[in-house]
């Protein structure tokens, strides 16, 4: 990995401000090291010779005002820095959220299949948030380093050299020699160290591993033996550890060995040269007060380095993101893309017609098995369609080409407005389609919003009137009300506060209000006590009057006696591999 | 062992005194036992240390020396030392390292011992139950480590060393001394203090920013078919740039303060270097000290604030580990969910009558919190299938708790072959009740691993009769390794419906004369749920078995169900008669 990645000064541009700014202050820092050691060499040798304090006492002032600008300095240079962490934390954070939430984002469209959480959301929040915080440390504390180990030791090399060739040579043969010896012992543990960090990952687990299993541990009387075996694998850890330790703390051995080492050598060498009679007093004592400067900043540096990483790992996880493909190609997305004209911003009047599937077929990137295979359907305008068949059928896939969450990968679907000709669904824009359909899925997502916010998702200037009437249309007004603040009351993380039915119901006040000609249901009842199933039911009904309706059920019976007249029921064959033979 | 003479020797049984403590005080008390392994540790360190320290000041004594050019003799000591100083400090914070880490992984062995077993005495099953607890307490277990390697020793090396060349530069020159000790403290310990306590006002407004943000977010990214489906990611896109430019607000409004610690702290170390210069030029003035002790003065005081260096990340390190050591202690220091038994013993006779009987059984989760179990009667008998039925939340799984000893009841009996078991200590209980928790664990190790868990000393014929009896034998002959499979972190290399069956076989492997089934067949689609309950009950046969679950599969082949709802038993009877009957069961059954 490297200490500063192109892509991050390239991508965020507070990070080119930052990087300005820690060069200047880096170059004043440097000098006033410079100057401290030159103030503090010249008055201890002005004592030395005889000078009071009337002759020093200037500079003495100076060695205060130093103090006092190194410190102004710092306070800034870090603050500046936390600044432009901040700063470029939010670049990244609002180019990664427009880059997975941009159409056709493959996890995006798995549809309304939530059963399971996607782990990627949870992954990308947390980088997006936590993740990310690792930045501060990395600009705060890293780079600044970076930019004094890049400039300090040549500057004293420098003024060591012109004060004193001798002791310039001893400081130049020895700090190449740290980043020298660090690769070197890097390269040689490296391969070792990895090979232990598997074993250490494994014992490392053990613990969790138990305590996650300890009911079961219980149920077996195991409990008390286990103990035993923690101790053991412990031990194990621990030597395992230390092992792995003795060899890693080599590098940072090296660092400090070395670098004394040299400072001492200095020391010794101009104070015999000092003796001798070849060199004088203040150039010695400038020489073994800037000596130690040379190698302090290489120090923090690798001290900082491991810690600093993790912001450049985050960053490094957010382009990675960026970089991964827009969707995989027409299968996914938005026909928009490719075919339909600009969206209109009004309901595409298709969605109150026929809508024709053709020979449709999705197969899903990465699946051997299509989630749906040469379906012919023809829904017509009016319509309720009870779709039905064993799970694997394709019931939900079917829903999320109607949604246009997906683009099917074989045949065709063609839409019909009243009074229209056929045309293929993805010359009409995606968004205005969408505008025209009302979707309840099986697991519906409640937001962290207000009852009504929830409610007019798909409506936003419906004002409370209208949210309220939906809400009874969907039998939710009762309970809803009953909430501490009524329809203001926020609903917490994934709508917590509610049960499923009202989950459901409140999903239901949503396609009410959406007021679409077109509605999407998947397994409304499912998963619902028999009371709350009752109410769903007669939500349902009530929605689907005068509407075009597609309901996806396991069973059928509730819907044939709920819908009564203009019900046609159609079975999905099921697409498993002995199907397809 | 009985109950008593455990509390008596268990170091985790402390008073009230004792849980009063500041938990980073506690934790460092863990740390007990290896206390002459750290205090080698911290002497290590402070010669590191103070190798840096005293180079400079050597070096400094060598050159003002030298510069009077005296005969080389004078110098032979300090050129010695300062090649000396030069390795040692390299070698002595090698070896400090390895001491304290070699020591913190010691007590972290122990400590993980002790938080297990007292997690398996108290509260096995209770409300630390959630996967993200349960690893929160194991990280918080690990901060430990931390607080010992980065929290413990740092402080107590600069205390010795900032002592000792406090002392050094007083025997120089009093004032001096007093100033560095002045200097010290208020870098060491006055500004890391002052920055933590002004960090906590901006870390609580990031958290919450933070925290908007993160909802907003996973809002978002979760709900992303919705939002698309209704047209409103857009709208939802500004709400998270929002949220982020709150963040951003906040965090930048801050980073005035936060940076105060890093100016603090180098006006301190100048100004300190400056007044040791400014009081060791009037020194010499006055004729107080001579020329040689300005130079040690100035220069030492100058190195030593490498001294005090690392104790401002470990003052902003401690507020979390305190945070870890509350929510360790916290679970710690929880009562037992299971009174102290009163007799021992329990030897079943296996000819005997092993029904279980339930009478008015009453538990809750604590003093003020609801019924999970309002008086319920119920009765498996011996040999005997018995189904508990009802939607979630019912109180089915705290039933199960009960019979495993996991809880006491708050009211009622329960009684196996006519003995209460409440009499008994749990592991004796599990002899006799056993079978298949909720959420079974498989844990990461071999096949062969994971059943003799119910029984260690049981061979491979055993173990391949139980599977048979699982159904699960054709499976594992078919893997090449067999038994030595290795079956992953939570058997993620078993499918679902294997997992179960793995579990299953570990309870029939077990043996006992009551078998509790918790939800064996939660999470798989239907179709393997069929067939995992109908080997099951195959497998149930001959031991008293309680089965609980939601769904009504395969309770025409049980014996008795009951059907159980907010902590009350609604209904019994069998299959057929409860489907005569309106009600639950029956509506549940026509959906």
């Amino acid at each position: 990995m490297k200490p500063l990645d192109p892509r991050l000064v390239r991508t965020a541009g507070a990070v080119r401000t930052h990087l300005a700014v820690t060069v200047v202050s880096g170059v004043l820092i440097t000098g006033l090291i410079l100057a401290q050691a030159w103030l503090l060499a010249r008055v201890i040798t002005g004592v030395w010779a005889g000078e009071g304090m009337d002759a020093l006492g200037w500079m003495i002032a100076a060695v205060a005002a130093v103090a006092i600008v190194r410190a102004l300095l710092s306070y800034l240079a870090e603050a500046s820095a936390l600044h432009s962490a901040a700063r470029t934390k939010s670049q990244l954070r609002r180019q990664l959220v427009s880059h997975v939430t941009g159409s056709g984002r493959v996890w995006l469209a798995e549809g309304g299949d939530r059963e399971n959480d996607s782990p990627r959301a949870g992954e990308l929040v947390t980088l997006a948030t936590r993740g990310l915080d690792a930045l501060d440390e990395y600009f705060s504390r890293y780079l600044p380093q970076l930019v004094l180990a890049c400039i300090v030791p040549f500057a004293v090399l420098a003024v060591v050299f012109w004060a004193d060739w001798i002791s310039g040579i001893v400081i130049l043969v020895t700090l190449p020699l740290i980043p020298i010896f660090m690769a070197l012992i890097g390269m040689h543990t490296q391969q070792r160290t990895e090979r232990q960090w598997r074993l250490l990952s494994r014992l490392g687990g053990h613990f969790l591993d138990v305590v996650e299993g300890l009911p079961t541990l219980a149920v077996f009387r195991r409990a008390k033996a286990q103990a035993a075996i923690i101790r053991r694998v412990g031990d194990d850890h621990r030597a395992a550890t230390m092992g792995t330790l003795r060899i890693a703390f080599l590098s940072a051995f090296a660092l400090e060995l070395l670098a004394t080492l040299a400072v001492a050598l200095v020391a010794v060498e101009v104070g015999l040269r000092l003796l001798g009679g070849h060199m004088d007093y203040q150039t010695a004592l400038l020489v073994l007060i800037l000596a130690p400067e040379a190698y302090l900043p290489l120090r923090e540096v690798g001290a900082r380095f491991h810690a600093s990483m993790e912001g450049v790992a985050a960053a490094d996880q957010v382009f990675t993101e960026l970089d991964r493909e827009r969707g995989t190609g027409g299968r996914v997305g938005d026909g928009e893309e490719r075919r339909a004209p600009a969206p209109t911003g009004v309901p595409a009047p298709a969605a109150s017609g026929d809508i024709r599937f053709e020979g449709v077929g999705l197969l899903y990137p990465g699946r051997e098995v299509p989630a749906l295979a040469g379906l012919d359907l023809t829904v017509r305008s009016g319509e309720h369609l009870l779709l039905t068949g064993p799970s694997g059928s394709g019931k939900t896939t079917l829903l999320s080409l109607l949604l246009r969450l997906r683009e099917p990968t074989e045949g065709r679907i063609s839409v019909r407005a009243p009074g229209g000709r056929w045309t293929p669904m993805d010359e009409v824009p995606a968004d205005d389609w969408r505008l025209g359909v009302a979707w309840v899925p099986q697991h519906p997502y409640l937001f962290d919003v207000s009852v009504a916010d929830n409610i007019r998702l798909g409506a936003p200037d419906a004002d409370m009137d209208r949210v309220r009437e939906a809400a009874r249309m969907a039998e939710a007004d009762a309970f809803v009300s009953a909430l501490p603040e009524g329809y203001g009351t926020r609903l917490g993380e994934r709508g917590a506060r509610l049960s499923a039915g009202q989950r459901q119901r409140i999903a239901l006040a949503r396609a009410m209000c959406r007021d679409a000609p077109l509605v999407l249901l998947d397994e409304p009842t499912a998963h619902l006590d028999p009371e709350n199933a009752g109410a769903v039911r007669t939500a349902v009904a009530r929605l689907l009057e005068g509407r075009t309706a597609v309901i996806v059920a396991h069973d059928t019976g509730w819907a044939e006696s709920a819908l009564g007249a203009n019900l046609r029921t159609t079975a999905l064959p099921l697409l498993t591999r002995e199907a397809r033979r | 062992m009985s109950a008593e003479t455990t509390a008596a020797t268990d170091p985790w049984e402390v008073g009230e005194r004792e849980r009063r403590r500041d938990p980073l005080r506690r934790m460092i008390g863990l740390a007990r036992p290896r206390s002459a392994r750290f205090a080698l540790g911290v002497l290590l360190g402070a010669a590191a240390t103070g190798s840096g320290v005293a180079l400079l000041g050597v070096a400094a004594w060598m050159l003002a020396t030298a510069a009077n050019h005296p005969s080389i003799t004078a110098l032979s000591v300090a050129v010695v030392a300062t090649r000396a100083l030069g390795v040692s400090k390299g070698v002595t914070r090698y070896l400090e390292r390895l001491v304290t880490h070699d020591a913190a992984f010691r007590t972290l062995a122990e400590v993980r011992v002790r938080v297990f077993e007292r997690l398996a005495r108290t509260e096995p099953f209770g409300r630390f139950r959630s996967g993200d607890l349960v690893s929160r307490l194991v990280n918080d277990t690990e901060a430990t480590l931390d607080l010992l390697v980065r929290g413990l020793t740092p402080p107590l090396v600069s205390v010795v060393t900032g002592g000792a060349t406090v002392l050094v530069l007083t025997v120089v020159y009093v004032p001096g001394g007093l100033l560095l000790a002045a200097g010290l403290l208020l870098a060491g310990l006055a500004v890391p203090l002052a920055a933590a306590a002004l960090g906590r006002g901006p870390g609580r407004r990031e958290a919450r920013a933070r925290g908007g943000l993160s909802t907003t977010l996973v809002d978002t990214l979760q709900g992303a078919p919705d939002l698309v489906a209704y047209g409103a990611m857009e709208r939802q896109v500004a709400r998270v740039n929002e949220a982020d430019a709150e963040l951003t607000r906040v965090a930048r409004r801050d980073a005035a303060t936060l940076g105060l610690s890093a100016g603090a702290n180098a006006l301190i170390t100048g100004l300190t270097v400056w007044g040791a210069l400014f009081l060791g030029v009037l020194a010499v003035d006055d004729g107080m000290i001579g020329p040689t002790a300005l130079a040690v003065l100035v220069l030492t005081t100058l190195a030593a604030f490498e001294i005090v260096a690392p104790l401002p990340a470990v003052a902003a390190r401690l507020g979390s580990i305190r945070a870890s050591g509350e929510r360790l202690f916290g679970v710690l220091d929880t009562p037992p969910g299971v009174a102290p038994p009163t007799r021992e013993g329990w030897e079943i006779d296996p000819a005997a009558d092993a029904t279980v009987r339930v009478r008015g059984l009453r538990v809750r989760y604590g003093p003020g919190e609801p019924w999970a179990l309002d008086g319920v009667d119920l009765e498996i008998p011996a040999g005997a299938t018995v189904a508990v039925v009802g939607p979630s939340g019912a109180g089915k799984s705290t039933l199960a708790s009960v019979l495993l000893r996991f809880m006491d009841p708050d009211g009622g009996r329960v009684e196996i072959g006519g003995v209460d078991i409440t009499d008994y200590p749990a592991d004796e209980v599990r002899r006799v009740v056993s079978g298949v928790p909720q959420d079974p664990h498989v844990f990461a190790s071999t096949l062969r691993e994971n059943l003799r868990l119910a029984r260690p000393e049981a061979g491979d014929d055993e173990l391949w009769a139980a599977l048979r009896g699982a159904r699960l034998a054709g499976e594992v002959e078919a893997m090449p390794k067999g038994l030595d499979t290795q079956v992953g972190s939570h058997g993620t290399g078993l499918s679902g419906g294997m997992r179960q069956r793995l579990a299953l076989a570990r309870a029939v492997l077990a043996a006992p004369r009551v078998l509790v089934l918790d939800e064996p067949t939660a999470h798989l689609d239907p179709d393997t749920r069929d067939a995992v309950v109908a080997d099951l009950l195959d497998a149930a046969e001959g031991f008293s078995t309680l089965l609980i679950t939601h769904d009504l599969t395969g309770l025409d082949r049980v014996d008795r169900v009951y059907v159980v709802r907010d902590g009350r038993v609604l209904q019994s009877g069998t299959h057929e008669e409860l489907l005569a009957r309106a009600g639950w069961y029956r509506s549940v059954w026509e959906r």
